[in-house]
Order: C-alpha cells, then structure tokens, then sequence
C-alpha cells in the first residue's frame, strides 16, 4: 500500500484542482511552451527547487528530442522515470546487527517521534531495542521519549535534562553491550545546522558510539521535514560534514507538502532517502519508495 | 557552504553587467528578472507568488522610474527590495490588546514549528512590558508537551494552566476563566499541533476561538518552510481568520522565503520572530530587514542609502539641467568628486558594489588622484573654473604651482574634463543623462 494512499482522505479538495490541472495537461495535446510552464509549475510547486527544475527539465526535453515525441502523453511516464532514476542513484543501506541507528537534524522535524516508530519497527521484528535519550536539551524531550518507549515496549536510557548528552549514549552503549542488545537508537536534541559548538556536541556522540561499540554497523540519519524548502539542502549538506550522513527520513509526508527537495538532495549530495513518516501513529513509519514518491509529485496514487 | 552560489553574488553578477554599461536595455531586465525569479524560488517564495512579483516588478523597472534613477541598476534592486518590503506589510505589527482583561492569544500551526517554544518567549516578553500572562495547556495530544510547557513555563516565571488530557476547548475556556479570577491579564493558550488538512483538529481550533473569543490568533511557521507554506497559512487563515503570524528558527541560515508567502496569500501580517533557544530570544518582526535577508543583499542597499544621501535629489536637478544646456563647468566637476568623497571611504563603497571587489580597484590610487584634481581646480580662479578654455600655459603653472601639482597633472586633469563633458554632451542628446552613473564611469577610468 503506497503512502501517498494514506493522505488522500483529508486531502480531496487541494488535490483535485491539482489532478484536474496536471491531468488536462497529460491528456493529448501538442507540447508547447504553456506546457513546459505548467511542468516546471509542478516540479517547483513541490519544493524541488529551481535550479534541480532546470536540470530534469533539460533531460526531460533531451529524451524528448532523442525519442521524437510530440505528444503530451508520453511525456508523463518519461519525467516519471527521470525523477524517479535521481532517486535511486543512491543505494538503501543494508543493516548488519549489532546496528546503531543515530538521528539528527534541526528543532522540529520529528526526531523523537521517528524513534518512537523505529523502536516499534524493529521490536516487532524480534529485535532487542534500546534507546537512548540524547536531547538531553529541550524541556521534557526525554519524558517524550519516554512515552515512545513505554508504547514500543523497549529500553529507555535517560540522564537528566541539561546532562551530557555523549554520557547519555555512553551509558547506553554499555546496557547494549552487557545486554547483548540488538539495536540502539540515539534521540539528539534539534540543533540549527549554523550553530557550531553543536554540531561538535554530535561529532562527539558519534565518536563515543565508535568507541564504545566498534563491532556494530552505525548509521546516521538526518531527519528533515517535508515542509522544508531549499534550506533542507544545507541542513544535509553541513550535518554530512560534521558526521557523515547515511540516510534521509522525510517525516510529516501526511500533509500537502512534497518533499520534493529530497531529489535536489540525492542529485546534489548522494544521500538517499530511507524512511518516511506519513502520519502521528506509532506505526506511522514506512520504507521509502521512490515510485510511491514520484507519483505524489506528480499527483498520482 | 551551500550548494548554489548565494543570492547576492547572482544578482551582482547580473547587475555588474547591467551598472557598467550604464544603460539599461529591456533584455538586460528580461535577464535580471529571471535571476531574481530562481533567487526568490531559492528562497522558497512561493512559485505563483514569485510569478506576480516578477511581473510588477519588472513592469516597474522598464518605465520611467529606473530612467530617471540613480545608476538604472541599483534602482532595480531598490524596486526588487522596495516591493518585497511592502509585500511583507511595511511597518512593524504590534500585538493587540483586549479592551477588558484577559487578552487571549491562541497560538496555532503545524506540528515542530515552535508553538511551545515561543509560548515561553512570548509569556518572558509580555512579562517584561508590565503584564502578567499565564499559559493554558491544550496540546493534549503529544507526549509530555504539558510536561514541556511547565518546564518552559517554569523558567519564564509564568504559570501553567492545565487539566492534563482532558478536552482542550474545555481546558481553555477554564484557563481563561481562571485567568479572571486571579488576575491574569493575558492568556497564552498553547495547542497541539496539526496538519490544516486534519478536519477533526482544526473544528477543535474553531471551538476554542468561539468559546475564548481571542483577541489574537497567531500562527506559527517555521522560517524553512518550503512552497506549501502557502497552503498551511490559506488553510489556517479561511478557518480560523487569524490575527497574525510567527516566523520561527530564524536564527538558521534560511532565507525566510516562506514570510513573503504567507503574508501575500493571507494579507496577514508577521508579529514577531523567534532568533533562538533561549526565552528572550524574540524579535518584533521588521519587514526591510527581512527582504534585505530573502535577498541576501544588505550592502546594496547601504550603497543604495549613501549615494541617496550624498546627492540630493535637487543637485541631480540641477546638474542634469546643466548638462542639457552643455554648461557642465570644472565647478561641477569637482561637485562630482565630492559627492564621491561624500559616499565614505573608496574601498568600502567599492566593495559594497555587487560583483566587484576590493581587489580589483586600487582605491588608494583612486583616492590620491581625486585628492590632487580637488587641490587643482581649488588652485583656480572662479573665472577659470567657469571657462576653462581660458587656462593656457601661463594660467597651468600658476595652477601647478598653486596646488603643489605639476603642469602634467593640470594637463590630465583638463583632458579628463574635456571628456567628461563629450561623453555628457552625447548622453544630454541621446536620453535622460545620468549623473551617478557618470561617477560609475569615471572610477573605472581611473584604473
């Protein structure tokens, strides 16, 4: 079942005067300049962003030249293929356990409630999960936390607010250890990607992660919100810097917003999306898929 | 940092192009108009909004204004800032206050933006100014959001009105009546937060308002919101007729194309925004500084001011007349120095102009030049001044040695003038002269 499916409900109003744009426009016709407006309305209108517009519609108007179609119609299936080619260019990673699983990004996105459903995801695949409650920042973030981890059912490590945030991990690290645990998940505090002390605060939980457990595959996750427009770009760009992205999750996919400007991402920077959250509940978390995806772009079920 | 080259660099390229030559055709504009329309989409302004913004802004710019402007380049960036000012509302926006204790504020948007965040900057500022707020707590849905509006509350010394899950309609009308009885004079109701698209939240949004009648509803928007901050804010505003919203993280590196969206598409204005963690960290919301930050381009525009203050719009006047009737005089001559001295240090205004850099000009020199010009045409009479085909040999050593100059130097000077007034003569002809450009023209001769 595609995630797109799930917004529907609420969304019939918005996105029928969409559909009954795009798909006057795919219907026949001969390809004009009016056209070629309307698609780059599109791809604009869901956050890709001009300038990565630009490029798929260069290509776009390549592989039409290259194939002689005149047609409207055809047209469809072929930008289809080219947004959907960006998107996997880059590889899903695959998991090796012991697995750590660290996710950050800036003030708001979803972090903590991505790890509430990640907990629940691999507690129902049998896995031993722990959690640690790194935002040790924001009032109440643990006591969030908490709540997750009490509906997943898995272990909660937690320090008081305004601790280290590296000790947080370090002492979860080591219940993972003398537990043989499977998974640990690492809730960071939101952190603006401009702010520097912060981002260092993350490069040492990632090397205390290194340390603590050397043996297990770690994976850091940047979690962006679909809402984001252009900025998304540089909060990739810059966490990658300070500790090597791995994988996007796009949480709130259950609104109006596209989250287009993954594709801006994954041409740009090579990160590919792995998750994306579509609704509050704790089941609420799918694995991304790029055919699902291109077609809530193009308003498609 | 970033991927693309940053806004200002763009549009300096373009506008370079156009200040350097001086005149601007419609195809130069058609070009700065297209930079500006992907600077603006880069910004995450609004695609329909950008399409309307471009087209007024480019109509401005082809007629009669940019003709009669400053350096016609410039003065599309100051039709481009000018416009993005007003759109955002142009002045600042205070908040309102109920004629009868308590004021309501019900602070609405979608989930992350920052509702309980700036529940605690708002309680800390209305605090500041005399008042004395209290929160309700009627986000009843996510995890330990009460626990965190009482830590915020906590340290912002304001209390926390809450009734743990129970029905927020009933939490707020209570908050309020609480309010009255103990005093409160503001009520800050934190909700939770919603997609706009949630039918069933937003009814409960609607309740509250008719069962609190706020006198103000504030949504709150995160600053990184991408294009569909248009379809959150109409959505927001067709239900509930918000008062007005708040711009949050600012304190990043976006560039907060998402305020112009929403303020075009809801004609509601932005109050306040939010530059930080801490509690104080709130702004009253300045809609120039704002277009100065979606443009990235506070330097031009400081430029802009100061060749502004240094030429009156009446010595432009009349030195345009001047050189209609071709009496441009070494009088005015000097003028134009000293309007170029008046713009600050060389160096500075150099490097405040876009796409040109302090390396490239060696203002020292420029400075030293323009300094011995002045000594020469002060050495001279105010007869020599106003007929300079009077100065001959004799008249030249008198001037060099009055100026501590050599005879050389009074000899380029005099050349430079001779051309100065043949390159003015033929923009007198042609169409409406120029002066600040001329000054544009005359630094990259100096060279």
């Amino acid at each position: 079942m595609g995630f797109f499916s799930k917004i529907k409900e609420g969304l019939k109003r918005t996105k029928e005067a969409i559909s009954y744009k795009l798909n006057k426009l795919f219907t026949g016709g001969v390809l004009t300049d009016d056209f070629y407006d309307e698609l780059e309305e599109t791809l604009i209108s869901s956050d890709i962003g001009a300038e990565t517009t630009d490029i798929i519609m260069d290509r776009l108007k390549d592989e039409i030249d290259k194939k002689h179609i005149r047609d409207t119609s055809s047209v469809r299936e072929l930008l289809k293929k080219i947004l959907v080619d960006l998107l996997e260019e880059n590889e899903r990673p695959q998991y090796d356990y012991p697995l750590v699983i660290m996710l950050s990004g800036v003030n708001g996105v979803g972090k903590t409630t991505a790890i509430g459903k990640l907990a629940k995801k691999f507690k129902s695949q049998g896995r031993s999960v722990t959690v640690a409650a790194a935002d040790t920042f924001r009032a109440a973030a643990s006591d969030q936390l908490s709540v997750w981890a009490e509906r997943a059912g898995v272990r909660l490590i937690k320090h008081a607010e305004g601790a280290d945030p590296a000790a947080v991990v370090y002492d979860a690290a080591q219940s993972v250890k003398s537990k043989n645990g499977d998974v640990l998940l690492i809730d960071t505090a939101g952190r603006l990607h401009n702010k520097k002390n912060l981002m260092e605060e993350l490069k040492k939980i990632a090397r205390v992660v290194e340390r603590e457990l050397p043996d297990a595959s770690v994976f850091n996750y940047i979690v962006l919100d679909a809402t984001t427009g252009q900025n998304a770009i540089s909060q990739v760009d810059i966490f990658n810097d300070a500790i090597d992205i791995d994988g996007i999750i796009l949480t709130k996919l259950d609104g109006t917003a596209k989250g287009g400007v993954v594709l801006a991402i994954a041409g740009e920077l090579g990160v590919p999306v792995v998750y994306v959250g579509v609704g509050e509940g704790i089941d609420d978390l799918e694995d991304f898929d790029s055919q699902d995806f291109v077609n809530g772009i193009m308003n498609e079920d | 940092m970033g991927l693309f080259s940053s806004l200002a660099e763009k549009l300096g390229n373009v506008f370079s192009k156009i200040t350097s030559r001086g005149k601007l055709t419609e195809g130069d504009i058609k070009q700065a108009m297209r930079e500006i329309r992907i600077a603006l989409l880069e910004a995450d302004v609004n695609y329909a909004v950008v399409k309307d913004f471009v087209a007024r802004v480019s109509e401005k710019a082809v007629g009669e204004q940019v003709l009669k402007s400053l350096t016609p380049g410039q003065q599309v960036v100051k039709i481009v800032n000018d416009e993005l000012i007003e759109l955002m509302g142009s002045t600042n926006s205070k908040l309102d206050v109920a004629s009868k204790p308590p004021t309501v504020i019900m602070m609405c948007g979608l989930q992350g933006a920052g509702k309980t965040t700036f529940c605690g900057k708002l309680g800390a500022y209305l605090t500041k100014q005399g008042k004395k707020p209290m929160f309700a707590a009627c986000d009843v849905y996510r995890p330990a959001a009460i626990d965190q509006l009482q830590v915020v509350g906590k340290n912002v010394n304001v209390p926390v009105f809450e009734q743990g899950a129970g029905d927020p309609v009933k939490i707020a009308d209570n908050a309020v009546r609480e309010a009255v009885k103990l005093g409160y004079d503001t009520v800050i109701i934190d909700t939770a937060g919603r997609l706009h698209i949630n039918e069933q939240l937003m009814n409960e949004l609607k309740n509250i308002k008719s069962k609190t009648a706020p006198t103000e509803i504030l949504l709150t928007v995160d600053s990184m919101t991408g294009q569909d901050a248009v379809n959150v804010a109409k959505t927001f505003n067709e239900e509930l007729d918000i008062t007005g919203v708040i711009l949050t993280k600012l304190d990043g590196d976006t560039r907060g194309g998402a305020a112009l969206s929403i303020r075009s598409v809801t004609g509601k204005p932005i109050k306040f925004c939010g530059t930080g963690e801490k509690s104080g960290d709130i702004e009253p919301f300045y809609p120039d500084r704002m277009a100065s930050r979606i443009l990235g381009m506070g330097d031009v525009l400081t430029l802009i001011e100061k060749a502004q203050e240094a030429v009156s719009e009446e010595e432009l006047k009349k030195m345009e007349k001047r050189m209609r009737e071709n009496k441009f005089t070494l009088e005015d001559f000097l003028t134009q120095f000293k309007q170029l001295a008046k713009m600050g240090d060389i160096n500075d205004v150099v490097a405040m102009i876009p796409g040109m850099n302090k390396a490239n000009v060696d203002a020292k020199q420029i400075d030293e030049r323009i300094g011995k010009y002045k000594a020469i045409i002060l050495s001279m009479t105010p007869y020599e001044r106003a007929h300079p085909e009077v100065i001959k040999s004799s008249r030249r050593k008198r001037v060099a040695a009055g100026s501590g100059t050599s005879v050389q130097e009074v000899n380029s000077l005099l050349k430079q003038y001779d051309q100065t007034r043949e390159m003015m003569k033929m923009a007198a002809s042609g169409k409406m002269p120029q002066m600040q450009q001329k000054i544009v023209r005359q630094k990259r001769r100096f060279r």
